[in-house]
């Protein structure tokens, strides 16, 4: 059925592969023994790394590598997954991370199988790509003496008329057989002798060179992946409902630049928030309480131009080359703090952190100055507060229905005043005594909007505002909301995506144009003409059978009457009919 | 979600059952059709008086081998009308056909009553999916004749579209918001595209390993030894090495798909996420599947490791498709959590 394996005659002219390549006549290559020396030892080694069992065995490996990536959180995608995978296996996690287990992708032993690959690549491609192009201007190659002897072969008998010259019609055969394969798109070279005229011909370049744009592209990905990360920065922000970020090192909570980049030269365009939208399937339906429709409507003041524009899911917005992303939301209650004076202390959106689908959210407050100690609370929202049967609060719906605060109350040394730096989203109470909340006597500070309760041991108040704008009902915007911003430059995405659409280009030539050579000889004998054609699949090449048929049948009909036609009329014998193999 | 809806959704999962129970039927119809086909080998044979023992124990000369697989070389691209009338594979062949029907009605009614693509949660992958790799096969089946895949294709689209229907179904609920986007009708249903191609690849890679097999064990016997060479319809199959170059153009069609997936896919990433490329855990198993593929390719170009070295990295590569499709979404964590499942 098909022709997959590749010729019996010789290799070589027309593409340069490794010495294992399965097309490839000879021994075993690694029988080879090296030449002594070093120069020897070198060569061979060398030719061990570009051949193509190398190649196989470092693609086997570096799948084979990516997996653990898989099943261990790693530090670039999920840092808080490696703190927890620490917590939860401490004997365990060093040993992997010794090992390099949280980083897989910058790891040592993964960088180093991908960069034997792409110097085993580099090293394939660059002798083919040289070899190729002496191809792309070579003629095809001589016409095997023995034509029979290929697996698709056929060949035919025409008789020439008495009065006309078998010669003459066997160079009219074998001239109209190169005319109809030029114009099937091969390139086409005669070889004539000693009576038997030929044409060879050969189709399908446009296989190694899509062979060769494909492995070069993907060195082309790996260069712009790597060049690009040096130019690439990511930034994320969290902005609070009417707060203004402005794109200063200052304003970003985390900032990730790459090698190359300037954090003095950033664009210092400014976002406020001016709401964040988002709608909840209603209670009752399949799916209630499920988010979606996020929308963080922006003011974008860049130089003079100022803009409004929205952030969603999938839709960022570029602002000079820079884009941005919503990452995440949630509710930002506004609480104040007074001392026993009844002077603020503390009044802040602080951004609380979502637990749950129904946004029961956890926040920390940290009070350092103005009370007699420093003052640390954490505390739970919840959007619609509902007791579970355990007497403990859950969140029901994620809006806002029935919003409440829980806070528990500690008192003592923050750890901040030593330049360690802390998470504003967690509370170390170590250095502190609890002053209310679950486990002490004093039970937790509960609020709705508005509300105000004493804090204990006459230290003051808090309030939980209530943030619902005048001759407005209810409490649906009674709490503001906050948005987690990402903005990214990377330069080297355009580039990147550029080579994976030219591997893939270079990857449909590649598998799918075939590449084969087609010889048609003449030969006039005793009043006839015997015609052959044979073809040779180079390469993968299920159509090849085909194509020689296709090929013996239109140049036969087209030769017929032009044989006819030169006067004498010649009775088609049995034997006219081309005959097939 | 109203009335209505509820009830087209009613029907999809009625009629997924039904494509289920037919699906079974064709199975065994297939089944019946390979066990038959020993015996037709036999038939064929009862001329020759001399090799009738040999036959009937289950044995052949190598003669025989070459001279069947000749013919079942010549016979596989045979079109539709022509080929050997094998009544059980025939019937398995329409029954596949109607429980297409019944599972191409399913998908439908499941797209209308979610008013979006059929493929966004687990079950919905699994519906379509399967729907492609019978369709495929289908497709497939009027330019080459492997119905000797049928059981495998069937019993495939039972088992995993059973298993996805009892375990993965989930009533229909509004997209998340990452998944509104042109990439989710793009990237997932050309990864299921080229998942079609692969599970093809799949079977044809294995069918290789058992007629490889059996070549050996007959190259090795003693002409006119009696030789007990396994499943008697491999007798009726074309050689390893046919069967092999069929599995790598169903691979490498498969492979360019893969790969139009994964650029698109981090295209996607990159408006979603807001970078092209996380190693997120299933971007993790995209990256492999693609590599082993790739090895595989190269397999088939590296001397020493074309024939039954290359055919376990086709299988290798379609049990990594699986295991992505189904252990990675539901054990592993990252960002692609759209399985629908809790
Ligand atoms: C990043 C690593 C590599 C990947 C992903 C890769 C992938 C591929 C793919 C997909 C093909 C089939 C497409 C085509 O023929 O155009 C292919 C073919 C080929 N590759 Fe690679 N390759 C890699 C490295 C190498 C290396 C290092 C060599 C040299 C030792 C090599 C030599 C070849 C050759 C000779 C072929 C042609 C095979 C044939 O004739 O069918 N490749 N490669």
């Amino acid at each position: 059925m098909s022709r997959s394996r590749s010729e019996p005659t010789s290799e070589g002219e027309g593409t340069l592969r490794p010495d294992d390549y399965a097309g490839t006549p000879g021994g075993e290559s690694d029988a080879v023994q090296p030449a002594l020396g070093v120069t020897g030892w070198l060569r061979w080694g060398w030719r061990q790394l570009t051949s193509m069992r190398t190649a196989l065995v470092l693609l086997l490996l570096l799948a084979i590598a990516a997996v653990p990536g898989s099943l261990v959180p790693q530090r670039s995608a999920d840092p808080n997954g490696v703190t927890q995978y620490y917590a939860d296996n401490p004997d365990l996690a060093p040993i992997l991370d010794d090992l390099s287990m949280f980083d897989v992708y910058t790891s040592p032993w993964f960088s180093a199988i991908y960069i034997l690959l792409f110097v085993s690549l580099i090293g394939c491609v660059i002798p083919r790509t040289k070899h190729h192009a002496k191809a792309l201007r070579a003629q095809p190659p001589r016409t095997p003496a023995r034509l029979a002897r290929l697996d698709d072969h056929r060949s035919a008998q025409l008789q020439v008329a008495a009065d006309a010259d078998p010669a003459a019609a066997a160079e009219e055969a074998v001239s109209l057989a190169g005319e109809q394969l030029r114009r099937a798109g091969y390139r086409v070279a005669r070889y004539d002798a000693r009576g038997r005229l030929s044409v060879s011909a050969e189709r399908g370049y446009a296989r190694e060179t899509g062979n060769l744009v494909f492995h070069g592209a993907l060195v082309g990905v790996l260069i712009a992946v790597g060049v690009g990360g040096g130019f690439t920065y990511t930034g994320q922000s969290v902005i609070v409902e009417g707060d203004t970020f402005v794109n200063t090192m200052l304003d970003y909570a985390s900032f990730n630049p790459g090698r190359f980049v300037d954090t003095d030269e950033l664009t210092p365009y400014a976002l406020t928030l001016d709401e964040f939208e988002v709608t909840y399937e209603p209670a009752g339906s399949n799916a209630a309480g499920q988010a979606g429709d996020f929308s963080a409507n922006l003011t974008i003041r860049n130089g003079d131009e100022v803009t409004e524009e929205s952030v969603r899911v999938n839709h960022p917005v570029d602002i000079d080359g820079d884009r941005v992303y919503l990452m995440g939301n949630g509710y930002a209650p506004t609480i104040t703090v007074r001392d026993a004076d009844g002077d603020v202390v503390f009044s802040e959106s602080v951004p609380f952190l979502p637990q749950d689908t129904n946004m029961t959210s956890l926040g920390v407050i940290k009070v350092p100055d103005g009370l007699p100690d420093q003052l640390g609370m954490t505390a739970f929202f919840y959007p619609t507060q509902f007791e579970l049967a355990s007497g403990a609060f859950t969140s029901a719906y994620p809006a806002l229905v029935n919003p409440v605060v829980t806070i528990n109350v500690y008192a003592g040394d923050l750890g901040i005043d030593d330049g360690t730096p802390r998470s504003v989203y967690t509370l170390d109470p170590t250095d502190m005594t609890q002053l209310a909340g679950r486990g002490v006597d004093e039970p937790a500070l509960e609020l709705a909007p508005g509300d105000t309760a004493e804090l204990p041991d006459g230290l003051g108040t808090v309030t939980f505002e209530n943030e619902t704008p005048a001759g407005v009902d209810g409490y649906e915007q009674s709490v503001k909301r906050f948005v987690s911003l990402s903005i990214h430059r990377d330069v080297g995405a355009p580039w990147v995506l550029a080579f994976a659409v030219l591997a893939t280009l270079g990857l449909l030539a590649g598998l799918f144009v075939p590449r084969r050579r087609m010889w048609v000889t003449a030969t006039a004998r005793d009043g006839a003409v015997e015609l052959e054609y044979a073809g040779l699949a180079r390469g993968e090449d299920p159509t090849l059978t085909a194509a020689v048929d296709k090929l013996a049948r239109t140049h036969e009909a087209a030769l017929r009457p032009r044989l006819s036609a030169r006067g004498s009329s010649s009775t088609p014998s049995p034997s006219d009919t081309p005959k097939v193999d | 979600m109203s009335d209505t809806a509820l009830t087209l959704d009613d029907v999809s999962v009625l009629l997924v059952w039904t494509a289920i129970a037919v699906y079974a039927l064709a199975f065994i119809a297939y089944a019946i059709d390979l066990a038959s086909r020993s015996a037709l080998a036999v038939e064929a044979k009862d001329a020759r008086a001399r090799e009738r023992e040999l036959v009937a124990a289950g044995g052949e000369s190598l003669a025989d081998v070459r001279a069947r697989e000749e013919r079942a070389g010549a016979e596989i691209g045979m079109a539709p009308g022509k080929r050997p009338r094998l009544v059980w594979a025939r019937i398995g062949t329409s029954l596949t056909v109607l429980a297409f029907l019944f599972h191409l009605g399913a998908t439908v009614l499941r797209g209308i009553a979610a008013e979006r693509v059929p493929w966004s949660n687990m079950y919905e992958f699994a519906m379509t999916g399967l729907l492609l790799v019978v369709a495929v096969y289908l497709a497939a089946l009027v330019k080459y004749d492997l119905r000797f895949l049928g059981t495998f294709i069937t019993g495939l689209a039972v088992v995993l579209l059973g298993g996805a229907t009892l375990s993965f179904y989930v009533e229909v609920v509004p997209l998340m918001d990452p998944l509104k986007s042109v990439w989710l009708v793009i990237h997932v249903f050309v990864a299921s595209l080229a998942t079609a191609l692969f599970a093809l690849a799949f079977g044809l890679s294995i069918v290789q390993l058992l007629q490889a097999r059996r070549e050996r064990k007959v190259a090795e016997a003693q002409e006119g030894q009696l030789v007990k060479t396994g499943p008697g319809f491999l007798r009726t199959l074309p050689s390893a090495e046919a069967l092999e170059s069929l599995a790598y153009r169903f691979a490498i069609i498969g492979f360019i798909f893969w790969t139009f997936t994964l650029i698109a896919g981090a295209i996607w990433a990159n408006d979603a996420w807001g970078r092209y490329w996380g190693f997120d855990t299933k971007e993790v198993w995209t990256f492999v599947i693609w590599v082993l593929y790739a090895g595989y390719i190269h397999a088939r170009a590296t001397r020493g490791w074309r024939g039954t070295r290359s055919a376990w990295l086709s299988i290798i590569g379609f049990v990594a498709v699986l295991f992505n499709f189904t252990i990675v979404n539901m054990f592993f964590q990252g960002l692609h959590a759209y399985s629908g499942l809790s």
